[in-house]
């Protein structure tokens, strides 16, 4: 066949040399002369587009890197390893940060306070915005973080007297009642109770209002209960209770010590309890602001400021301080691992922009300019950076939550820190690569083309 | 009209700040026609590699004025220099610069990248190209499986997938023997032949002779060999 080596010319081109044929047809073609005149070919018409477009670059430099596998995995060793040691030290700064506070006050920072908005009124008094739903701690059970929830109320009994014997004694000396509360099953978890004998009681005793009640420990003391193997009975009003079990260490609400406790189900039915008053829950380390922020949601999502909610904040002044003096010693550390890092890619590229003298002087007797060269051997090294953090950024992550998982911490880090760590990456790879870059565009094209 | 010549250069000089100042051509003047076949011959140092940068876009003349094509190129940028470098220019080199771990045709598809080849036409001219240097059963060869004369023919590919106006061809058969070497000539005097301007610079006599006109180098002045 015969190639169409002449005149194969883009179409743009050849419109645009068939355009400048005819203004120069009736011109005197004095090629010497006619240099300042649009003459053939003058200016030089090329399709831009198609002139080695980013896709092209991409493509170019992709092969660079992939020429070489063993050799991209040593270049991009010293990235990950920079990269990856910089998550490490941050994210266990920040996770050591969060585990400090939390020796210094385990309850105060797993602990949510849930209680009804309170208002005044015009008559001074304090009245409750908004009531806790039932269920409430099915709905924030559900939320991140969140690991058991159980519902308080105080339960009215219209001052009927609560005694361990229904006997009518008039000598005896007027004792103060212990108080009646009422709680959901999982309450006693929620507020870190323990239960001394017996046992409390559970969701099924809630449900079908059964006539139980747990003691607290003092309030056992005071009716003179100490064991419940006897099924013992306690009487509120002219109602008998069965006591099932007795508790303890009750952190959050030590009034509970005090008390006689009913399943809620039964305070409803006996002494028509209405709203519950407090809803405790208790959290994963860190996870305060966050339950903070969705516990009123879940309960009414029609009216989440019918709520106050108390709640360990996310951070502590002791937490910044410390945080301060772990990360000034370990970002040095880290920062020194990437700049050796980035010397590595800057070698390596270096090192491969001396072995690709001939390819650069094709390229550019091709018609690449310096610029095209330049931006290839970039890109080569940004890639590769960006290829090393990622690889670093991912292994670091792993390591902190590994570690945090078999020392039983909760691993906290910041996702712009896993991100930004990546990208630092290629920025290492940018700084690198531009010293390389710009010793390949100045390469002469014609010595390096007879040099090999 | 007629064809203005593919190459033209008025009193080109070429000078390389010292000290001491070293002139490689001096006072230069070279027309190449619309379908020559020239061969520059002549010593180590006398100008030749000079006089390729300058014809390949490579180099600017200190004085003097070099016309590609009928325009001129010494008011262009770095950029429309590279643009017309791609575009209306082919090189051959010595050791062909084959890229060894590519393809025949991912190395012919290499020029058409910086040539301005609209991108659809590409694969299907590299496809021409090396159809047309008779290596179409090597096309998924790499480099490192050719013969010397079968890697100076896919460079040859390469230089002519762009559709350029001149060929250079710089000793291009230095590295081959007598019988390859004449093949390669062959091929570029089909070329010729098809219309294509041809420059060679070589050291040998035998390539230069068999071209048209023959040119020889001394001490950066051209002499035109009858």
């Amino acid at each position: 066949m015969r190639l169409t080596l002449r005149r194969g010319r883009s179409k743009n081109a050849a419109d645009a040399t068939d355009a400048l044929d005819a203004t120069d047809a009736t011109e005197a073609p004095d090629a010497a002369v006619a240099a300042v005149e649009p003459g053939w070919g003058a200016p030089p018409v090329m399709a831009r587009a198609d002139r080695f477009s980013l896709q092209d670059l991409l493509v170019e430099a992709s092969y660079g890197i992939g020429a070489k596998p063993s050799r991209l995995i040593m270049t991009t060793l010293g990235t990950v390893l920079g990269i990856a040691s910089l998550v490490v030290t941050v994210g266990f700064a920040q996770t050591a940060a969060g585990q400090i506070a939390n020796q210094f006050d385990a309850v105060a920072t797993t602990q949510v306070l849930v209680e009804p908005a309170t208002a005044r009124t015009g008559g001074g008094t304090q009245v409750a915005t908004g009531t806790l739903p039932w269920d409430a701690p099915e709905r924030v059970e559900r939320l991140a973080g969140v690991e058991r929830a159980g519902l308080v109320a105080d339960v009215d009994v219209k001052d009927a007297p609560v005694t361990s014997v229904p006997v009518n004694d008039p000598s005896a000396a007027a004792l103060l009642s212990p108080a009646v509360v009422a709680t959901t099953a999982d309450l006693l978890q929620a507020v870190r109770g323990s239960v001394v004998t017996g046992r409390y009681f559970d969701a099924g005793h809630d449900a079908r209002g059964d006539h139980v009640a747990v003691l607290g420990k003092r309030a056992a003391e005071q009716l003179g209960i100490n064991r419940v193997d006897s099924q013992p009975s306690i009487f509120i009003g002219e109602t008998s209770y069965t006591v099932i079990g007795i508790i303890e260490g009750v952190e959050r609400r030590s009034d509970l010590l005090d008390s006689v406790i009913l399943p809620m189900g039964t305070a409803r039915a006996d002494f028509g309890l209405g709203a519950p008053a407090e809803l405790h829950v208790q959290i994963a380390t860190g996870a305060g602001a966050l339950v903070a922020r969705q516990a009123p949601i879940a309960l009414s999502p029609d009216g989440p400021e019918n709520f106050t909610v108390t709640a360990p904040s996310g951070k502590s002044a002791l937490q910044d301080d410390i945080q301060a003096d772990v990360n000034i010693v370990f970002l040095i550390l880290g920062g020194i691992a990437l700049l050796a890092g980035g010397l590595g890619i800057a070698n390596v590229t270096m090192l491969s922009v001396m072995e690709r003298i001939g390819e650069i002087g094709l390229r550019r007797a091709l018609g690449a300019t310096r610029r095209n060269i330049a931006a290839q051997f970039m890109v080569e090294s940004v890639v590769i950076g960006l290829l090393g953090g990622l690889i670093g950024s991912a292994l670091g992550v792993f390591a902190v939550v590994i570690v945090s998982v078999v020392q039983g911490w909760t691993p906290i880090l910041d996702p712009w820190l896993a991100i930004g760590s990546a990208l630092l990456g290629a920025v290492v790879g940018l700084a690198a690569g531009a010293l390389p870059a710009r010793r390949a565009s100045n390469i002469e094209p014609i010595t390096a083309l007879r040099g090999s | 009209m007629t064809r203005p010549p593919v190459v033209e250069l008025v009193d080109v000089t070429r000078s390389f700040p010292g000290p001491p100042e070293v002139q490689a051509l001096k006072s230069v003047n070279l027309r190449v026609e619309s379908g020559d076949y020239l061969s520059i011959v002549g010593p180590s140092g006398s100008g030749k590699s000079t006089m390729l940068n300058l014809l390949g876009l490579l180099d600017r003349p200190s004085v003097g004025e070099y016309y590609l094509d009928g325009a001129s190129t010494g008011s262009l940028d770095e950029e429309q220099r590279a643009a017309l470098r791609g575009g209306k220019i082919g090189f051959v080199f010595q050791a062909f610069h084959l890229m060894p771990h590519r393809t025949v045709l991912d190395n012919v598809l290499l020029a058409t990248l910086y040539s301005g080849v609209p991108r659809a036409e590409r694969e299907s001219r590299a496809r021409a190209a090396i159809d047309r240097v008779g290596l179409t059963h090597r096309l998924d060869f790499t480099p490192g499986t050719l013969s010397g004369g079968e890697r100076q023919r896919v460079a040859v590919a390469r230089a002519v997938v762009g559709s350029p106006e001149l060929l250079l061809a710089d000793e291009p058969t230095g590295n081959l023997d007598a019988t390859t070497s004449g093949e390669v000539m062959d091929l570029f005097e089909e070329l010729n032949a098809d219309g294509l301007s041809l420059v060679i610079i070589t050291h040998d006599r035998a390539v230069a002779e068999r071209a048209e006109r023959s040119i020889r180098i001394t001490d950066g002045r051209l002499l035109e060999l009858a």
